[in-house]
């Protein structure tokens, strides 16, 4: 049986320890949450958009997006939509021309579109139920007022339903940094559930590599947790 | 694409043999999840730190972390320990040869963590004069829980629990990591032999839908059924 101090030494900043990669880890997966978050925040936007407009045609296509999305694995999707879309990439470009034919997507934009497709499913229902909860009173006063269609959600819509969609935008949010460990499954990535299976298989110290990288997560997670605190008191202010 | 669409169309029998897998995961750590649920609630709910405390750390680790890491940490961590341990010789080495119940360990974990947090709300969502009702009449606090706080807690959260089960569907997807060869797992195996990267996951996702669409319903049938009482009365 290891000693604690050498199972210490594993996790050093040092030559033969793995802390610096760990770090190195948790910026990845930091990097891929966060701009995953904001395609999906895009995506839900959009949908949240679509889901409340009085054309048929654009409520049923974001029907079908969140109803298939939803029902689908997320690792299914993720490799859906990684493959596919490079490909669809790669596809439009070459109307371009031929100069495009050889172009390599970066992965790193296809997996953080991939989960922010993903993510905006959700994301989509969650704003569609916070604009909802803004009491029509208040978008018929923006009307009288006399502003226009796009003013009104800038300055009526979006700052109130933020108070709203706020509860369901953080779960999405704790998702994402969990969701993103699905990427090291793609190999091309090097985020903290990478770098706890490379440290596993080449110390073959399993249990010990991968109760640390949980607790990687487990920073991340409460550090959201006490950001997210500060967000609701910041936006509920108006509310006590 | 004909060709394409003939390939999809051949690879379906493959996939739908795996199916019972798939809900073979579900069932089995739905039902233990749930059932550990329970104990993970009523420690929440107690005024003991010795149990809410524990019970706290519980649910935010199984919350707070990725499935599939508390997977990876289930089926490589035990993969270390248990050879050479006396479960060699013991009747359960059989099973644990196979990812299958590293994944039903890991997937019950998770759900009873889930539930668990979801149960403990509904418990304290219980109207209180029930509760002193049941005290009235002079049952003893284990007969409150299992006649009326449990049974009560329970219907409050059923929609919670179903929504939980289809979560728990999709992510049986995770097992096909560990070599578990359900729809997952068998869809990512065409794809090695055949060189064919989306026909096989278009497959299985279409697989996924159904079975999602089939068990929401089911799910739906037996809300309203448990939950019978409380529908609204038919207007004549």
């Amino acid at each position: 049986m290891e000693t604690t101090s050498s199972l210490l030494a594993l996790m050093s900043f040092g030559h033969d320890g793995w802390g610096a990669r760990f770090l190195d880890g948790i910026v990845v997966t930091v990097e891929v949450s966060l701009s995953a978050y904001a395609v999906s925040l895009v995506f839900g936007l959009l949908g949240a958009g679509a889901k409340l407009s009085p054309y048929k045609w654009l409520r049923s296509i974001a029907d079908v997006y969140t109803t298939l999305v939803r029902a689908l694995p997320e690792l299914l999707l993720l490799l859906l939509v990684y493959y596919s879309g490079a490909d669809a990439i790669k596809f439009l470009l070459s109307f371009l021309g031929d100069d495009y034919e050889d172009v390599e997507v970066d992965p790193f934009a296809a997996a953080v579109m991939a989960l922010g497709f993903i993510g905006g499913a959700y994301m989509t229902e969650v704003m569609r139920g916070a604009i909802q909860s803004i009491p029509v009173g208040q978008i018929e006063a923006a009307k009288a007022c006399g502003m226009s269609p796009l003013l009104r959600v800038r300055r009526i819509i979006l700052p109130q339903m933020l108070r709203f969609a706020l509860p369901g935008m953080s779960n999405l949010w704790l998702n994402a940094t969990k969701d993103s460990s699905l990427i090291s499954v793609l190999g091309s990535f090097q985020d903290i559930l990478f770098m706890g299976y490379r440290a596993a298989s080449t110390t073959k110290h399993y249990s010990y590599f991968y109760t640390m990288t949980a607790l990687c997560f487990l920073i991340i997670t409460l550090v959201s947790m006490a950001g997210i605190r500060l967000l609701e008191a910041r936006v509920n202010r108006g509310y006590k | 694409m004909d060709e394409s669409l003939t390939f999809l169309l051949s690879i379906f029998p493959r996939l739908l043999a795996a199916v019972p897998l798939t809900l073979a995961l579900t069932a089995i750590s739905g039902v233990i999840g749930n059932a550990l649920a329970v104990p993970v609630a009523l420690a929440r709910l107690s005024p003991n730190p010795l149990l809410w405390m524990p019970s706290a750390f519980y649910i935010l680790l199984m919350r707070g972390t990725p499935l599939l890491v508390q997977t990876y940490l289930i089926y490589y961590g035990l993969g270390e320990i248990l050879p050479g341990s006396f479960i060699q010789q013991t009747f359960l080495w059989e099973y644990l040869k196979d990812g299958f119940w590293y994944a039903v360990f890991a997937f019950s974990l998770n759900t009873a963590g889930y539930t668990g947090e979801i149960l403990r709300g509904a418990m304290s969502a219980v109207p209180r004069g029930e509760i002193e009702a049941a005290k009235a009449y002079g049952m003893s606090s284990r007969q409150i829980l299992w006649r009326v706080t449990l049974p009560r807690a329970i219907q409050i959260c059923l929609p919670a629990m179903s929504g939980e089960t289809i979560l728990l569907l999709k992510a049986t997807s995770l097992a096909s990591l560990i070599t578990v060869w359900d729809v997952m797992g068998t869809a990512r195996q065409i794809q090695k032999e055949s060189y064919r990267i989306y026909e096989p996951l278009i497959a299985a996702g279409i697989i996924y839908i159904v079975t999602v669409f089939i068990l929401t319903r089911l799910l739906n049938w037996l809300e309203r059924r448990i939950n019978q009482h409380r529908a609204a009365p038919q207007s004549a």
